[in-house]
């Protein structure tokens, strides 16, 4: 497999994500799509750090392992973010009783 | 065609249908269901790029704790189709056409990139393995490791401090 068709791959996966935290507005939905494109960009780590050991393997028999190593550290950066992210729709439900993303345009007031 | 090939093809595709239908589902419990077939999906094309680790993870991390999660708030919050709040016919073929555009841009940006047609090694390879992602972590990414810990601890605090009641 060439590095292309992951790029194709990433990026189509990614676009999905953007049109999804566009056209909806459930927040908790929102917040899925935004996993989506997070799961996109690592897919396409693991894809460079493959292709990457391929290229280096000859000199540095661990070439590419770095690329891995950030798709754990963005694994756990999520789970930390989910938590905190879902206890504030938790808070926003129990004051708004709605999850409509528009209830959070007062933010800018 | 090989079977590597074949086995691509069938996992982007999935990947690709069930992402769609993520956003496309008017049940938010549907949605999650799609998102963890997606993360399957994923976690096949981890496997099948042998790093093994990081599918194992990604299949107990997202589509084990993460997705439960999601679905109790759904399930807490009593969401379903009736409830879900839809933004106008115009917004929505807005989001798409943006997205889209989006999409557009990045592929035709990324076409004629540096690497192009260097090969992804798949299905052979030993750097995705346990021990030496694990010997790595705990050498030379020792310092980001112990940081994600007290990350995790911050997150934890914050969401009990934020889900209290006033």
């Amino acid at each position: 497999m060439t590095i292309e068709h992951y790029i194709f791959l990433a990026i189509a996966i990614f676009c999905i994500g953007v049109a999804g935290v566009l056209t909806r507005r459930n927040v908790i939905i929102v917040f899925m799509c935004i996993e989506l494109m997070l799961n996109a960009v690592n897919l396409l780590l693991v894809a460079f750090s493959k292709m990457h050991h391929l290229a280096g393997k000859a000199v540095n028999a661990s070439a590419g392992i770095d690329g891995q190593l950030f798709v754990f550290f963005i694994m756990v950066v999520a789970a930390a973010e989910v938590t905190v992210g879902l206890a504030i729709i938790v808070m926003m439900f129990r004051n708004t009783h709605s999850v409509d993303i528009n209830f959070l345009n007062r933010l800018k007031h | 065609m090989t079977v590597t090939e074949i086995i691509f093809y069938f996992l982007s595709a999935l990947a690709l249908s069930s992402a769609i239908m993520v956003v496309l589902s008017k049940n938010p419990i549907h949605s999650v269901l799609w998102l963890i077939v997606t993360f399957f999906a994923i976690s096949g094309h981890y496997i099948l790029m042998n790093a093994q680790f990081l599918g194992i993870v990604n299949l107990i991390v997202y589509a084990g704790a993460i997705m439960v999660l999601f679905l109790f708030v759904i399930m807490l919050m009593n969401l379903n189709a009736e409830t879900e709040p839809l933004k106008n016919k115009w917004l929505r073929m807005a989001g798409i056409v943006a997205g889209g555009c989006l999409m557009l841009v990045l592929v035709a940006a990324l076409k004629d990139a540096e690497k192009k047609g260097q090969l992804v090694q798949v299905g052979s390879g030993d750097i995705g393995l346990i021990n030496n992602l694990g010997r790595a972590l705990f050498t030379e990414y020792v310092v980001p490791f112990e940081i994600s810990s007290v990350l995790f601890l911050s997150a934890m605090v914050g969401a009990v401090v934020i889900g209290k009641k006033h």
